[in-house]
């Protein structure tokens, strides 16, 4: 059976053009996914597999119990993961902190948490994809590497894309890439820009220094020639509608959240010329949904916590990695995300520490640790659901085959009942 | 004979392809389990490629295997995942992300 | 079976004003009372006690891409202005931009059972109907904007109008919405190459079709459909000096069929172009009373913070140059934009001044109240917690003019509200803010307490004070269950999204399918909202 305009929720791109072959309730065969998206359809599993505690199996209400246990005898808990589950999955979590009075944090607080505090410092001018794929004919990759992370951005979107102002694609844009090595990406880019380490933030003040006919008194910065910069800032007031995609390379080192600050300002600025848009690269599949969900719930979109029956929000304060770090967080429930496998060593040895609470489809490496495991379908492949893109377009993922797991939305059901019971 | 270097992390293809046949398959750690560096520096350093090297930093230590790839002397490139992280410390200066790319490393021979 | 007796009613809709009647419900409408066995029936008393249909707000932003830019990027908005959660009530956060669940519970408390979300970009329809689920105790629609469509404007510029309306049609049906909403037609196409419009002859860059012929054939559609509301139309130069001129000629091209101008008072503006703003709200209601085929919503502005957020994009990036706030900008592939701005209104600026004078100015000139309406634009104008204080605006005008000693001077002493005497009176609010806002609406079952009627009732005691009489209602029923009882909640409730599902031309979908596959980067299967998103739905009928 073949299943058409299948969503893929593995990266920000959440391309929903895949075709997927079904036989015998498997996935035999996917088109017009790139590898990662080949690679996560094709090593789906669907058969069953009962939840565990302590490493031995046993039956959902079981486990369902050890979880709320975990939870409601725990002074600080922490609600961790969220952006590879779907909304309706993402709503439960952010009802099930509130009762409990817990943080709960997302994968954005090591991805692009930065950004969101830049945009609330500086607003973001920003657009759906469609917009670039029609309209954009200078093109600006800045601390981001598509080529690898986001593969198929290019040809449905940004480089290749033939759009309506657009009909020749790559030859009707100009693409500069910004990073501190050449990449895949910086290979296919008309301009690359290669930066020091650590200096984003002092050639993105410059970009904006020259914009107002400042004089710099230096030849470069950050590793880039004044004359580089100019002939940059050139192209950027001079074409019809301008973009800068960025990540990790800007919210990760040196000022990161400054940076993203300075970047959007600069972007702002330059509409004074032209049109000119922003736009992060989000990384996971729905880490752009669960932002939005904790927003429209709590008004916060990540680092927040409930003790005090009320959400707050600290970046620092409640963010995952510092709750670890600093060994606040007493217990921890992770959900569509693997920690152990991405967090600095101290924050992760903390999970091996406290007890924790797996929601995953996979046996991941923070599962293989956690003291109660709760396999679920998987979004997207096993279980419909809602995802938001990398631009906010929120795009339904189909159930391709079927599994008898539930879904993280009917697990986290299960633990807030038995949660409130528990507290009664 | 230790040498000092800026240590990026982030995504590659294979990494991303790779995580999903599970963090423990050989996959998984060949896609994760390399650092990379410039020929020039790597002559320096005087290892051959697919030997492993020992890469350090303030938080933490690993063996990598080397590769050689097109970098500016002076900085090495790890993908991220649980070897990269050992490298990261979770300091996150108030704002919840850690310090993972333009770290200070050393590397050398083992 | 519930009876509240005793009760001074103001229901409109029904010529009761201030009368003393019984009203009866039973699963969940108003029956009449004949039917009724009193003996097995609770009973609330509300002697000397006002009753009234439950509130029906006719254009607030409250949910969706937009709003949620909002929320997200003004923390600053939230800290001081939380809601702790209780047994039957989730926490929440946020002044002009609150979250779903204080949203909710906020209209609630204030005696608001219906809600209408003003401005939807079709794409991202699905979120607006997930926060929708998440935003409680209301019945509640969306708008959709149509404005800057690609594909109806293909349609003007080829003359097939018949095809734009079997698309409006599709389009209302896959999005779940409930009514046509236009904003700034033309302009925000535009504005993705940098410009606006400023006349309604101006040309949209790359379609050749004007402000004007938008209006006009969304107008034509909205008839030939037969949707329950009007085109809800945000005209052109909004905010711009001058721009009074520019909106009676837009009322005038309507050429007598309906629609509905929303927050009227950024609309209102006189003096020239380019200087300062004068009112030139004589003009507009002199405009509105001769032309009976138009009702508007004000948008009263308060004098706080505000959150500016409209599909207006060039709109939205003016301010932020105006201002120097912060700014969001969206500009939506095919369809419309948007823009997000936080605002200040002071007393002592000479134009927010003005601003506040006009809206009250065109309340108290507009003769009719059912084709007036009671909005905030919230929020835009400010935030629709603030409604009780412009219910006491209009109805006392010794409060108006003590309010009026405290602006700025210069706004003060050329002002005509100074010499307007009128007074709303109980029965002119229960119309500005339900009976007329649902008949405008056309919500056969709200806005009154007849037979058949949603039991959506609002009980308020009796203050002297109309700020404080309607900031806390003394009960308020919902679908026949008290859900409020002294200002607050005390049963969760989940309300009804309302929608429309006009018939259209199954051969359309052959042009849709070329359509998306020039124009969006989603797939035309992956786009409408299935019924699925919506856990309690009603469709209303189109005529």
């Amino acid at each position: 059976m073949r299943v058409e305009n299948v969503v893929c929720p593995f990266c920000g791109c959440l391309c929903d053009d895949i075709v997927a072959e079904v036989e015998d309730n498997r996935i035999t065969a996917v088109k017009e996914v790139c590898s990662s998206g080949r690679s996560f359809f094709l090593n789906a599993r669907t058969e069953a597999t009962r939840p565990t505690v302590d490493g031995k199996e046993v039956e959902w209400p079981e486990g369902i119990d050890a979880a709320a246990r975990i939870l409601t005898d725990s002074a600080c808990p922490l609600i961790y993961g969220l952006s590879s589950t779907a909304s309706e999955a993402q709503r439960k979590a952010v009802a099930l902190a509130d009762v409990l009075g817990a943080s709960i944090d997302s994968t954005s607080s090591v991805c692009h948490g930065p950004t969101t505090i830049g945009i609330q410092n500086q607003g973001e001018p920003t657009c759906t994809l469609g917009e670039i794929k029609h309209r954009a004919d200078l093109v600006v990759f800045w601390g981001c590497n598509p080529a690898e992370a986001h593969m198929r951005h290019f040809a449905r979107y940004s480089v290749s894309a033939r759009g309506k102002l657009t009909p020749q694609g790559r030859r009707d844009r100009t693409v500069v890439v910004v990073d501190v090595r050449p990449t895949a990406s910086s290979r296919k880019a008309d301009f690359f820009l290669q930066v020091r380490p650590g200096s984003d933030y002092e050639v993105l003040t410059a970009l904006r220094a020259l914009l107002k006919d400042e004089t710099l008194d230096v030849t470069d910065v950050g590793g880039v020639s004044v004359a580089q910069l100019a002939d940059l800032l050139e192209r950027m007031k001079g074409c019809r509608f301008g973009v800068i995609f960025f990540g990790m390379g800007v919210t990760q080192t040196g000022g990161k959240h400054l940076n993203i600050a300075e970047l959007l300002a600069l972007v702002a600025e330059l509409n004074a010329y032209t049109r000119f848009t922003a736009m992060a690269m989000r990384g996971h599949g729905n880490v752009a949904g669960a932002d939005c969900v904790l927003t429209w719930q709590t008004g916060y979109p990540f680092a927040v916590n409930f003790a005090r029956g009320y959400p707050q929000y600290n970046p620092g304060e409640f963010t995952a990695v510092d709750m670890l770090g600093r060994q606040e967080a007493d217990a921890a429930l992770i959900i569509a995300s693997d920690p152990i496998a991405h967090f600095p060593r101290r924050a992760a040895d903390q999970l091996r520490r406290i007890p924790t609470i797996v929601l995953d489809p996979e046996v991941n490496l923070t599962a293989q640790e956690a003291q109660v495991v709760l396999p679920t379908a998987i979004y997207g492949v096993s279980a419909a659901g809602t995802a938001y893109r990398m631009d906010n377009v929120p795009l339904p993922l189909k159930r391709v085959v079927d599994s008898p797991q539930p879904t993280d939305e009917q697990v986290l059901d299960w633990i807030i009942e038995r949660v409130k019971t528990c507290s009664a | 004979m230790m040498s000092k270097f800026i240590l990026i992390t982030g995504r590659t293809a294979k990494q991303g392809e790779a995580l999903h046949k599970g963090k423990d398959s050989d996959e998984y750690r060949q896609a994760t389990g390399f650092v990379e560096m410039s020929r020039p520096d790597r002559e320096r350093l005087g290892v051959e490629e697919g030997r492993h090297v020992r890469v350090r930093t303030a938080f933490g230590e690993a063996e990598l295997e080397l590769r050689e790839n097109d970098l500016p002397e002076g900085m090495i490139f790890v993908p991220m995942g649980p070897v990269a992280n050992a490298l990261i410390g979770s300091e996150t200066r108030g704002t919840g992300m850690p310090d993972s790319k333009g770290l200070e490393a050393e590397v050398e021979p083992l | 079976m519930l009876g509240i007796i005793n009760g001074e009613v103001y229901d409109p809709q029904n010529g009761i004003n201030g009368q003393v009647r019984d009203i009866w419900i039973e699963d969940g409408k108003t029956v009449s009372g004949e039917s009724v066995d009193r003996a097995g029936a609770e009973i609330i008393d509300a002697a000397g006690l006002v009753v009234m249909p439950g509130g029906v707000d006719i254009h607030s932003h409250i949910v969706g891409a937009k709003v949620n830019a909002g929320r997200k990027f003004r923390p600053e908005d939230h800290r001081d202005h939380v809601r702790s959660r209780t047994a039957v009530t989730r926490s929440g956060s946020g002044y002009t931009v609150p979250s779903t669940f204080l949203t909710g519970y906020g209209y609630a408390e204030m005696g608001y059972t219906t809600v209408m979300e003003a401005a939807t970009a079709p794409l991202v329809a699905r979120h607006t109907h997930e926060e929708l689920e998440d935003t409680p105790m209301l019945d509640k629609g969306a708008f959709i904007t149509m404005g800057n469509n690609h594909f109806i404007m293909k349609c003007i510029r080829d003359g097939q109008r018949e095809k734009a309306r079997h698309y409006v049609a599709w389009l209302l049906g896959a999005t779940k919405g409930y009514a046509i909403k236009i904003v700034n037609p033309g302009g925000v196409e535009n504005w993705k190459w940098g410009q606006n419009v400023g006349e309604l002859d101006d040309e949209v860059i790359g379609f050749g079709v004007t402000p004007r012929q938008i209006i006009t054939t969304l107008a034509w559609i909205n008839d030939e459909l037969g949707l329950p509301h009007l085109p809800h139309i945000h005209g052109i130069n909004l905010g711009q000096s001058g721009n009074a001129r520019t909106t009676v000629e837009t009322i005038e091209a309507l050429e007598g069929r309906r629609a509905h101008f929303c927050h009227l008072q950024f609309l209102s503006y006189g003096g020239e172009p380019g200087k300062r703003v004068r009112s030139g709200a004589a003009e507009l209601a002199r405009a509105v009373n001769e032309h009976p085929n138009i009702t508007v919503d004000i948008g009263q502005v308060i004098f706080g913070e505000a959150t500016t957020m409209t599909s207006d994009g060039p709109l939205q990036y003016r301010l932020h140059r105006l201002t120097g706030n912060k700014w969001l900008n969206d500009d939506v592939e095919g369809e419309t934009g948007g823009g997000v701005v936080p605002i200040q209104y002071k007393r002592s600026n000479p134009i927010n001044a003005v601003q506040w004078l006009i809206g009250l100015e065109l309340f108290l000139l507009i003769d009719d109240p059912w084709r007036v309406f009671l909005t905030t634009d919230h929020p835009n104008a400010g935030p629709f917690f603030c409604y009780p204080q412009v219910i006491k605006l209009l109805m006392d005008r010794d409060y108006r003019a003590e309010m009026l000693l405290g602006i700025h001077r210069r706004a003060r002493r050329s002002a005509l509200l100074a010499e307007l005497d009128r007074e709303y009176s109980l029965y002119e609010i229960a119309i500005v803010t339900r009976a007329g806002t649902a008949r405008a609406l056309g919500l056969r079952n709200k806005g009154h307490l007849g037979v058949g009627a949603d039991a959506d009732v609002t009980i308020y005691r009796k203050l002297d004070d109309k700020e404080a009489m309607f900031t806390e209602p003394y009960l308020v029923l919902k679908d026949g269950q008290i859900v409020v009882r002294d200002g607050r909640i005390v049963r969760e409730h989940q309300g009804r999204t309302l929608y429309v599902a006009p018939p259209y031309d199954p051969g359309i979908e052959a042009d849709l399918r070329t359509h998306f596959e020039e124009c969006y980067t989603i797939s035309f299967d992956n786009y409408p909202v299935a019924p699925e998103y919506l856990s309690r739905s009603e469709v209303i009928p189109c005529a």
